[in-house]
């Protein structure tokens, strides 16, 4: 017995070894030494070695490594299950009963229910709206600004600061400037008054929407910039160099080699923008409390409502038919990312 | 090349190429200058509301009043006060006074009990949060497994949930432990939010392995690789996402205004909202008392908020 461990020992070792030479051999990527590795490949004892190495693995060490790690994701692990996962799954199991004491299957009735609702309709066409024009917008400005603060412009860094500090400020902090410039009697109308404008009431009327992606705007700009000037760094310079002696123009290297480097981070950014434009509701709240304007009325409004009237069932519905878009939307976005930036790598 | 004498169909050809190359430069100069006038416009479109907030806290209630009667509608108009039409933007208060802040600090408590709740929420958030996401992210990025790259997978997706999904679960298990209008009801969720789990992960990978395997063969335990190598290459990343975490809950208005009834736990970024108009003057100091702690964690760690906001970009690395 002592003799078989041994040996087996040894030929663990060996393979190891060898699979460690295999591995640096395949970083190299040299051709002569890829024919020296391609017929050792070939060779079928190292296969058996290689296969009795991974068995000599898995044992006492692989299930130390496993234990060890599962020990370290532990407490996380614990409250992410109760405080998010288990509780979402109730979620599910709320919105197809009829309600949480009787718990009743009544299939899609909650859902059909939630989509009657005249509130929740405002509510969900009203964020669709806000998402389609504000998130747009954000990433084509912030990569528009990324870009112009990338080409050689003086002051990169104080720029940088000034852009990103929108960010920094509490909403709370300065909802009340924004209330002065865009009140009835506000500095936006005075101003627009002096050049000839209409007087608007822009927090009360149709063009609600506009302060509201304003704002968006002006809090999320400088983070996704950072996202796009850390993106444009990134991509390799040698490339343009090739590019501008083929004679390409700017807008083709943009075009062609800097948007193929950019796609996976527009499409972060597009995430990030996408999940910040639901938070909007803050500012809106902020700005005029619990029940706004009719184009502002948000999702999140119409969950704070329904949590004060206990409706667990419609509460769950709306959730889970929210998360189910953004799923379906995310889906869709990292197929488009997938085709399009795909033979590109890092 | 002075006294040499081209054939004139080749000297054209370089005269012209030279040409072009000048006004290629000469427009690469008007870009730069447009585009630092573009920014230059922007930057100032960005800092005008902050800047506006710090200064008008400045300024005396009578001083607001008289610039911003009409958003506000007071109704004192007793005395001297002159409330104008149409608002006065105002850069530079007449007067200086600092008897708001006095009053914010000093005799209405109800403005730093408010203030001091938003620090109760955030400070032990951020500690709790960022010890157990330093573990998870080390479990995550240490060994690798087939169960444990789903789990990941659904820690991303539920960082990418927006509140209103993860809201109602929320309350459901607030509920249930009936932890409802205490401020468990904030920390809790908070300590376990995937969002730090998920940059603290990315962060760790960076790491060489061969960092970690020089120290196991060396005979360093696994916690003793945790805490002295791993640990301490990880500070920046940790800096940097404290920031990031830092703002979100400073700034939470949902959570609050759904999971605490009891308006005396509320933080002040809620109750900013509700200060009534009379005391404007006094909504502006706070405003800034508001504002300072993130503007002083900006102005002392930018470096690691950008460093840290570049590693968020590209989900799959």
């Amino acid at each position: 017995m002592e003799k078989f461990k041994n040996i087996s020992e040894k030929v663990s070792e060996k393979s190891g070894k060898l699979n460690r030479f295999l591995r640096r051999n395949a970083a190299g990527q040299t051709s002569e030494k890829g024919s020296v590795v391609n017929r050792i490949k070939n060779n079928s004892t190292l296969d058996k070695m290689k296969k009795n190495w991974k068995r000599g693995r898995s044992t006492k060490k692989a299930i130390r490594e496993t234990a060890v790690s599962w020990a370290f994701l532990l407490p996380s692990l614990m409250g992410v299950l109760t405080f998010f996962v288990i509780p979402f799954c109730v979620v599910v199991f709320y919105a197809v009963v009829n309600n949480p004491i009787q718990k009743e299957f009544v299939g899609m009735f909650n859902f059909e229910r939630v989509f009657t609702n005249n509130a929740f309709r405002q509510a969900a066409s009203n964020t669709f709206m806000f998402s389609i024009i504000a998130v747009p917008l954000a990433v084509a400005l912030s990569l528009f600004l990324a870009v112009v603060m990338e080409s050689g412009i003086p002051f990169k860094s104080q720029f940088r600061s000034f852009f990103l500090s929108p960010m920094m400020v509490p909403i709370a902090s300065i909802v009340l400037i924004w209330q002065v410039l865009f009140h009835f009697n506000g500095i936006v109308n005075v101003i627009g008054m002096y050049f000839g404008g209409p007087k608007i009431d822009w927090l009360k009327s149709d063009k609600a929407q506009i302060v509201i992606v304003a704002l968006f705007l002006w809090k999320n700009l400088g983070y996704n910039m950072i996202l796009f000037m850390a993106a444009l760094s990134s991509v390799p310079k040698d490339l343009i160099e090739v590019a501008r002696l083929e004679s390409a123009t700017d807008s083709q290297i943009f075009w062609t080699i800097k948007m193929r480097y950019l796609s996976s981070t527009v499409l972060f950014v597009t995430i990030m923008s996408l999940i910040n434009s639901f938070k909007v509701f803050r500012e809106i709240y902020l700005l005029t409390g619990d029940y706004p304007y009719k184009t502002l009325y948000m999702m999140q409004h119409f969950m704070n409502n329904t949590f004060a009237s206990v409706d667990y069932q419609k509460l769950s519905a709306s959730a889970i038919m929210m998360a189910l878009v953004i799923v379906v939307l995310m889906l869709i976005m990292f197929l488009t990312e997938n085709r399009y930036g795909k033979d590109i790598e890092g | 090349m002075a006294g040499m004498k081209l054939p004139t169909g080749e000297q054209q050809f370089y005269e012209r190429a030279i040409r072009k190359a000048r006004r290629k430069k000469k427009i690469y100069k008007y870009g730069i200058i447009a585009g630092t006038i573009i920014c230059t416009i922007f930057a100032a479109l960005f800092l005008l509301p902050t800047i506006l907030t710090i200064t008008n806290s400045f300024m005396s209630s009578s001083e607001i009043n008289a610039n911003y009667g009409a958003v506000f509608q007071t109704t004192e108009t007793g005395g001297k006060v002159f409330i104008s039409k149409t608002v006065n933007l105002k850069f530079i208060p007449d007067m200086v006074s600092f008897s708001q802040y006095f009053t914010v600090l000093f005799k209405s408590p109800e403005y730093l009990v408010k203030f001091w709740n938003s620090v109760f929420y955030v400070v032990p958030i951020l500690v709790v949060q960022l010890m157990v996401a330093m573990l998870a992210s080390y479990g995550f990025a240490r060994y690798k497994g087939r169960v444990r790259e789903i789990i990941f997978f659904i820690y991303i997706i539920m960082m990418l949930m927006p509140y209103q999904v993860t809201l109602v679960p929320n309350y459901l298990v607030s509920s249930w432990l009936k932890i409802l209008d205490t401020r468990w009801a904030i920390w809790l969720p908070g300590f376990f939010s995937p969002f730090a789990v998920y940059l603290l992960t990315k962060f760790i990978r960076r790491i060489p392995t061969e960092v970690m395997e020089a120290a196991s063969i060396d005979g360093a335990s696994e916690w003793q690789i945790f805490s002295q190598i791993c640990f301490p290459l990880c500070k920046s990343g940790l800096i940097s996402i404290a920031i990031l975490v830092f703002i979100d809950y400073w700034n939470m208005v949902e959570q609050p205004l759904i999971l605490l009834t009891n308006d005396e736990l509320h933080p002040l970024s809620v109750f900013l909202s509700k200060i009534n108009a009379g005391e404007i003057s006094l909504a502006f100091a706070v405003a800034v008392i508001y504002l300072v702690p993130p503007l002083l964690i900006f102005l002392y760690g930018e470096e690691y908020l950008i460093e840290g906001i570049s590693y968020q970009g590209g989900l799959k690395g």
